[in-house]
């Protein structure tokens, strides 16, 4: 029996692996970025500094009252909101895609509009 | 003695019997954008008058403007967890039945009692005199709404999804008026003061002199609710 087991493990957990790792070796999260070269930064720096960027501008604006910086949440979400829902978070969405596979949690969706163009309607609670 | 009597009993308090009518001041005032990248200046702040002998009994417009603008739209379990950012309020002399109606909201205190006891530095006063929550370090302690003398502020007790881009709020945060800082920092009026349709509210500058509302104030008898608190509160009533 226990031979079976490791018969079978040697003959399929290389294949499931390798199958996994497909092209470059490395899995990637698939993002798709609506309309592409019209960011602030260019993308590396995006990469690597978004999130100084944001809380930066976040603390200038909401502190000092500073707008019409390139660094708004907003202007990501105008930008980067997925086609078929027009949000930027839901599975292979711009924000959620990289920050699941980085397993880097969001909470700024608990309080921020993630869908562009989104217009509440009210009603007296 | 329920809510409502409590709140009626508070800004009857404020003071009654002066009686002020109105001058035929045209209520719209054009306020300038700021230019984008500068920050609030401490020589604006923004404050607002109520003409409450125009402020009809009934009527919501404000609060329902409020609603609309600021994505208040969540229904809550418990009426006491509702959100507080505006409400109307009527309240009676019993000594002569003079009634008013009048809408209550954030003060915008130039000494803000929330501002003093928030632990975090979340609640905080613009240059401007705009008194708001910094959600991201709200720990939603809730002690600014202990402090309010106005009951002005309120915490969010269940998720929120459909809040309006330009206005983000969610669970476990304290919120309260945000004089529509979205709207006065792109020039615009505040959405209570624009859907009003007594022309009882009158919003501006006043630090600016000869802003309307700082030549009515300059003008007519206003009073300040809870005046005897010295909190110097930026929206001012008149009537009462």
């Amino acid at each position: 029996m226990r031979r079976a087991v490791t018969l079978f493990l040697l003959g399929v957990l290389p294949w499931l692996t390798f199958s996994a790792w497909a092209g470059d070796g490395v899995p990637k999260p698939t993002i798709v970025i609506a309309n592409e070269g019209k960011c602030i930064a260019p993308t590396e720096e995006m990469r690597r500094n978004h999130m100084d960027m944001l809380k930066h501008q976040r603390d200038e604006t909401m502190r000092k009252g500073v707008r019409g910086k390139p660094a708004s949440l907003n202007g990501c979400i105008e930008c980067h909101a997925g086609k078929s829902t027009g949000s930027v978070i839901g599975k292979d969405h711009f924000c959620e895609s990289c920050h699941s596979y980085a397993a880097v949690k969001l909470d700024c969706w608990d309080c921020h509009q993630p869908k562009a163009g989104f217009k509440a309607a009210g009603v007296k609670p | 003695m329920s809510n409502n009597d409590r709140r009626g009993f508070l800004a009857a308090s404020a003071g009654l019997g002066l009686v002020a009518i109105a001058p035929g001041v045209h209520l719209m005032q054009v306020a300038q954008a700021r230019p984008a990248g500068e920050p609030a200046s401490k020589l604006q702040r923004w404050g607002m008058l109520v003409d409450t002998t125009k402020c009809a009994s009934g009527c919501t417009a404000c609060v329902s403007a409020c609603a609309t603008e600021n994505g208040i739209n969540e229904q809550v379990a418990d009426p006491r967890q509702a959100a507080q950012w505006i409400r109307k309020i009527d309240i009676k002399d019993p000594k002569n039945g003079r009634q008013h109606s009048l809408p209550m909201m954030c003060q915008h205190c130039a000494e803000p009692p929330c501002v003093d006891v928030c632990p975090t530095g979340a609640s905080m006063k613009r240059a401007d005199g705009i008194v708001l929550v910094d959600r991201h370090i709200c720990i939603g302690c809730r002690y600014c709404m202990m402090a309010c003398p106005y009951k002005a502020r309120s915490f969010v007790h269940q998720p929120l999804t459909q809040q309006n881009p330009e206005v983000p709020r969610g669970l476990g945060c304290v919120e309260s008026c945000t004089l529509c800082v979205h709207r006065v920092d792109k020039g615009q009026k505040p959405a209570c003061v624009e859907a009003c349709p007594e022309g009882a509210m009158l919003f501006g500058d006043l630090e600016d002199p000869n802003s309307d509302i700082a030549r009515r104030i300059a003008q007519t008898a206003t009073t300040q609710v809870r005046a005897d608190l010295k909190l110097n509160t930026g929206v001012r009533y008149q009537g009462i």
